[in-house]
C-alpha cells in the first residue's frame, strides 16, 4: 500500500471541479489526514480542462508527485491529460451516461467504474449533486469513512439548510453503495484516520492572514490572477478590526491608495502579480524616497506581459530587486512555504517600519492556490510581535525638531531610519516627497545633501544586515558535497525530492533561501561543496545570476518554465542527472 | 484642533519659485484661508499634490503633505482619509496632471466620494514642462508641441465631474481672493468630494486665457438666481461653453461621504503590540 494517495477531480471549467476537490481535500483533513492539493486552470470561465488534485498521507506532505491513484472523470480529455501521472492499476470513476464520455476509452491496466452520477443523484434529489455521488464512489474506493465527507458537506452547505446537507449525504451514500454493489473489486487503499485536527489553508489567504495578524488595517488593490484570493480574504475580516479594504480602480491607484494610508500612520499592503507589479513601480520609487512603510505582495505568475496567468513562474525576481529608475534600497522576503506566506508577511510589516523601506513579498502562483494542511499552532497568534520603529509622539518630537522647531523626517542618522511621525502629532507637520530632499523633507538639490541621504538610505541595509536574521532554512545533510539552493514554493518539492535522493543513497544539503533582499552570504556553504545547484522556476536563473553575483562561484541550475510546478519525484530525477552528468564529465 | 489658526500658520519657509504673477499664488492663499477658515490647523491638515508647476504647491505650505507622482495624488489623498478621518485632506494639481495623466483616478475619486477638496490649478496649459497643450487647452491653441493647436476639443472636467456622480461641483479663480476661498472651504466641509477647478493663469506660456480674459469672460454665480442643489441648472451651465462661470454649480445635499457609507471611522495608526486577541478564530476558521 503506498503511504500517500493521490486524487483528482476533473473537467470543464464550470462543471463544479474546485468545490468538489475543496470538499475532498476537507473532508481527508477533518479526517486527522494531511492533505496537498493543487490545481490545473486554464484562464477562462467556461470550458476549458481543469482539474483539482489532492495528495494525502498521515505524515504532512508539501509537494505533488507523478502520480495518480483515483481519478473522477467528467470528460475524456481529463483522462488524456493526465495519462502521464494514471498508472497499473488507477482507478477511474465516470459516467458513461454523460454526452462528453460518451466513447470513453479507459487505459490498459486500470480500472474503470462506470456510475450512473446524474442518475443517482437525481434520485437523492438534484443533478446538481452528481460530483458528490462521485465523492462518495472515491470514499468507497479509498475505503475512506464516509461520516468524514459528511462533515466537510456539512461546513460547505450548512448555511444553505438541514435539507441540502441530507441530500448531499445521501448523493454521496448513493455513490458509495453503487461501487460496493456493483463492483466486487478488491481495491488496495485504506486511507486511516487520526484524531489531528488540522486547517486547510492556501499560501493567499496565510499572506492575508498574516497581515491582519501583523495589524494591517488598509489595504487596496486590484483584481488579478493569483493574487485576488489575498483581496478576498480580506475583505469582511478586516473590518472587525477596524480596518478598511478598497477595490481601486487600477494597480496605479491601489498603490498610492495605500501610500496615503501608510502616510496617515495604519499598516498598509497591496498586492498583485507581475502586471500589476509594471505599473506599480512608478510609485514604487516614491515610497522608496519618501521613506513610506509599506508591504507590496507579488503573487508571481508566468510572463512576461500577460504570459500564462494561470500558471507557475518565478520570473520577476529581477524586476523586485532592481525594478524602478534610478537606485532605491527595497527589501524583498520570499516566503518558501505556505506557513512561511504567514509569517514572512507578519516580518515584512515590521522590516517595512523598522527601516521605513517598501518591501516586497514574493509569493508565487504554486503556493497561493495550492491548499496545504497544518497543525493550527502552525500560526501561533502569541508569537506574533509587532515593531513600528522609531515613531515620535507628542513628548518625544522634541529631539527631532531643528533650531526652528521644525521637525526633521529624513534625519540623517547612524543608522540610517529616521524618526517617524503620523498626522495629528504636534510640531510633526512635515513634507514628503519624491524629489531629492533635505532633513526637513523639502526639495533640495545641493551636492552633498544629495549625497548624504542617498547614503542614508542605504546605510539602513548595512543595519539590517547587523540586526536581522537573514539565514535560510536548512534541509538534508549539512556534511554533503552537493549543496541545493531555491527561493519560493519549490521547497517543498525538494524538501521530498531529498526522501527519494536518499533512497538511492544519495545526500546533499539543501538551502531554501527566503531573503533575497538584503539576502544571506552564502559565500562559506557555497567554498565548502563541491557541486552548488540552483533550483527555480523561471529560464533565465535569475537567482542562480545573483547567487553568482555575490559568491564569484559558477552553479549550475535546474530551471522549470514550463508553467508547472516541481514535482518531487521528477525533481530528485533532474538532480540525480545534473550529478551524474558532473561524474560523466569528470 | 486650535480656534486660533491663521492663514498664514499653513506657510512655509520656503519660498516659492512661481513665475511673478503665476495664478498659483492666488490659489494657494485662497487654500490657506480656506482651512483656516474651517477650523483646522497644520498639524491635523494634509495636502497631497501631484506633479507640475501646481503640483509645488504642499512644498510652499505648511502641514502634513505628500508630493507625489505625477497624476495620482488623489488615490494617495484618499488613502490618507481613510486611515485617519480624522485629518482634513486637500488634494491639488493642474489641469495636466489631474485631466490627463491622472484623468481615470478623476473620474474614480469622484464615483468614490472620499470627505476631502481636490483644487486643480487650471492654466490651459502645461507650465512646468514649458508650455505644451493640456487636456483643457483650446482646440485651436498653439504650443510647442501643437504648433497648429490641438485639434481636439478641449475636455471639461466639470462635466466628467457631473457624469461620474460628483456631489460637489464648483469653479473659482485665483485672484478673487475671499470668492476662492470661500468657494474651497465650501468644497472642504462638504461631505464627500469638493471639486473645484481653479482658473490659475499662467503668464509665462499661455496669453490667451490670461487675467484679463477672465476677468472680462467670468459670470459669479451669485449675482445669479442660480440653485447649485438643482441638477438640471447645474447640468445647462456646466455644457453652457459661451462662458466661464464661478461658484459652486452643483451640490448635492444628500451626499454621503465614502466613509461614512462604509463606516470608516477609526485612526488606523492606532494598533496592538501583538495579533489581536481573538486572531486563533482566524485560524480556526480554516478547520
Ligand atoms: C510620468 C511623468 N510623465 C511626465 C512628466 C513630466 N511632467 C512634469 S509636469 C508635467 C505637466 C504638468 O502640467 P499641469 O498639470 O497642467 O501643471 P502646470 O505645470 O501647468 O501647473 C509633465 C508632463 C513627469 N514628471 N512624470
Ligand atoms: S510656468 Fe506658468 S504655471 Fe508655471 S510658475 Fe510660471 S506662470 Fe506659473
Amino acid at each position: 500500500m503506498p503511504a500517500d494517495f493521490n486524487w483528482a477531480i476533473g473537467g470543464e471549467a464550470g462543471d463544479g471541479i474546485d468545490s468538489t476537490g475543496k470538499i475532498f481535500a476537507q473532508a481527508l483533513s477533518r479526517a486527522g489526514r494531511h492533505v496537498f492539493t493543487s490545481k490545473d486552470f486554464a484562464s477562462r470561465i467556461r470550458g476549458g480542462y481543469t482539474a483539482y488534485k489532492v495528495r494525502t498521507a498521515i505524515d504532512p506532505v508539501q509537494s505533488v508527485v507523478d502520480r495518480l491513484d483515483v481519478l473522477i472523470a467528467l470528460t475524456q480529455r481529463t483522462i488524456d491529460e493526465n495519462l502521464d501521472e494514471l498508472h497499473e492499476g488507477s482507478v477511474i470513476i465516470y459516467d458513461g451516461d454523460r454526452s462528453t464520455m460518451a466513447d470513453v476509452e479507459i487505459p490498459e491496466g486500470m480500472v474503470g467504474l462506470d456510475i450512473p452520477l446524474k442518475a443517482l443523484a437525481e434520485e437523492a434529489g438534484g443533478a446538481i449533486m452528481r460530483n458528490v455521488v462521485a465523492l462518495g464512489a472515491a470514499c468507497a474506493v479509498a475505503d475512506f469513512p464516509i461520516e468524514n465527507l459528511d462533515s466537510a458537506l456539512q461546513k460547505r452547505f450548512g448555511g444553505k439548510g438541514e435539507a441540502i446537507v441530507e441530500n448531499n449525504k445521501k448523493a454521496a451514500r448513493a455513490g458509495l453503495e453503487y461501487v460496493h454493489d456493483e463492483y466486487d473489486h478488491e481495491f488496495d487503499y485504506d486511507l486511516e484516520t487520526t484524531d489531528e485536527d488540522y486547517v486547510l489553508i492556501n499560501g493567499d489567504q496565510a499572506i492575508g492572514m498574516g497581515a491582519i495578524a501583523a495589524g494591517c488595517r488598509f489595504y487596496a488593490g486590484y483584481p488579478i490572477t493569483p493574487a485576488t484570493d489575498v483581496m478576498e480574504y480580506l475583505t469582511g475580516r478586516i473590518e472587525r478590526y477596524g480596518g478598511h479594504v478598497v477595490q481601486a480602480e487600477d494597480e496605479l491607484a491601489a498603490i498610492n491608495l495605500a501610500l496615503g494610508a501608510a502616510r496617515a500612520g495604519a499598516r498598509s499592503m497591496t498586492a498583485t502579480s507581475g502586471p500589476g507589479i509594471d505599473l506599480m513601480t512608478e510609485t514604487f520609487g516614491l515610497v522608496a524616497t519618501s521613506e513610506t512603510p509599506l508591504v507590496i505582495v507579488d503573487v508571481m505568475r508566468s510572463g512576461p506581459s500577460t504570459g500564462m496567468p494561470t500558471k507557475q513562474e518565478q520570473g520577476d525576481l529581477n524586476m523586485m530587486l532592481y525594478g524602478g529608475h534610478g537606485e532605491i534600497p527595497r527589501f524583498v522576503v520570499a516566503p518558501t512555504s505556505i506557513d512561511e506566506c504567514f509569517w514572512k508577511t507578519v516580518e515584512a510589516f515590521n522590516f517595512a517600519e523598522k527601516y521605513q523601506v517598501p518591501v516586497y513579498v514574493a509569493a508565487d502562483l504554486a503556493m497561493a492556490v495550492t491548499e496545504q494542511t497544518f497543525s493550527p499552532e502552525a500560526f501561533d497568534m502569541d508569537e506574533v510581535e509587532i515593531d513600528r520603529g522609531k515613531v515620535v509622539d507628542d513628548d518625544s518630537i522634541d529631539e527631532w525638531l531643528d533650531e526652528e522647531g521644525r521637525f526633521q523626517p529624513h534625519a540623517l542618522t547612524d543608522d540610517g531610519v529616521s524618526p517617524r511621525a503620523f498626522p495629528g502629532t504636534e510640531q510633526g507637520a512635515h513634507m514628503s516627497t519624491g524629489l531629492e530632499h533635505d532633513e526637513l523633507g523639502r526639495r533640495t538639490e545641493d551636492r552633498s545633501m544629495r549625497v548624504e541621504q542617498v547614503d542614508k538610505r542605504d546605510r539602513k541595509v548595512e543595519t539590517a544586515k547587523e540586526t536581522e536574521d537573514f539565514s535560510p532554512r536548512e534541509f538534508g545533510d549539512a556534511d554533503s558535497d552537493t549543496l541545493i539552493l531555491s527561493w519560493g514554493s519549490n521547497e517543498g518539492a525538494l524538501v521530498e525530492a531529498l526522501d527519494f535522493l536518499e533512497e538511492d543513497g544519495i545526500d546533499v544539503r539543501f538551502l531554501s533561501v527566503p531573503y533575497m533582499f538584503p539576502r544571506p552570504d552564502l559565500t562559506e556553504e557555497i567554498e565548502a561543496a563541491d557541486e552548488v545547484i540552483v533550483v527555480e522556476c523561471n529560464a533565465t536563473g535569475q537567482f542562480a545570476n545573483v547567487v553568482e553575483h555575490d559568491t564569484l562561484t559558477r552553479v549550475k541550475r535546474i530551471n522549470k518554465y514550463d508553467g508547472v510546478r516541481f514535482k518531487a519525484d521528477e525533481l530528485a530525477d533532474e538532480i540525480k542527472a545534473t550529478l551524474d552528468a558532473e561524474e560523466v564529465s569528470a | 484642533m486650535s480656534s486660533n489658526v491663521r492663514f498664514t500658520d499653513f506657510k512655509s519657509d520656503k519660498q516659492p519659485t512661481w513665475c511673478p504673477g503665476c495664478g498659483d499664488f492666488g490659489t494657494m492663499n485662497g487654500i490657506m484661508k480656506a482651512l483656516a477658515n474651517s477650523g483646522t490647523d497644520p498639524d491635523n491638515t494634509f495636502m497631497v499634490a501631484g506633479i507640475g508647476c501646481s503640483g509645488k504647491i504642499g512644498t510652499y505650505m505648511h502641514s502634513y503633505a505628500i508630493h507625489g507622482v505625477h497624476g495620482r495624488s488623489l488615490p494617495v489623498a484618499a488613502g490618507v482619509k481613510l486611515a485617519n478621518p480624522d485629518l482634513t485632506v486637500v488634494a491639488a494639481g493642474g489641469d495636466g496632471d489631474g485631466y490627463s495623466i491622472g484623468a481615470g483616478h478623476f473620474i474614480h475619486a469622484v464615483r468614490r466620494n472620499v470627505d476631502m477638496a481636490y483644487t486643480v490649478m487650471d492654466n490651459r496649459i502645461y507650465g512646468l514642462t514649458k508650455g505644451q497643450a493640456s487636456p483643457t487647452s483650446r482646440e485651436d491653441f498653439e504650443t510647442s508641441t501643437t504648433p497648429e493647436g490641438p485639434q481636439q476639443p478641449p475636455v471639461n472636467p466639470l462635466a466628467l465631474s457631473l457624469a461620474a456622480g460628483g456631489t460637489f461641483i464648483a469653479q473659482s479663480f485665483a485672484t478673487d481672493h475671499k470668492r476662492h476661498a470661500e468657494i474651497v472651504q465650501e468644497a472642504i466641509e462638504h461631505d464627500g468630494f469638493g471639486f473645484v477647478n481653479v482658473f490659475s493663469p499662467c503668464v509665462t506660456f499661455n496669453d490667451v486665457d490670461t487675467y484679463d480674459y477672465f476677468r472680462d469672460n467670468l459670470v459669479d454665480l451669485a449675482d445669479t438666481d442660480h440653485d447649485p442643489t438643482d441638477y438640471d441648472a447645474a447640468k445647462e451651465k456646466i455644457l453652457d461653453s459661451s462662458k466661464e462661470y464661478e461658484g459652486v454649480i452643483y451640490k448635492d445635499e444628500s451626499s454621503v461621504s465614502y466613509e461614512q457609507k462604509f463606516g470608516v471611522d477609526q485612526d488606523m495608526s492606532d494598533i496592538p503590540s501583538g495579533a489581536p486577541d481573538d486572531a486563533m478564530d482566524l485560524v480556526r476558521e480554516f478547520y
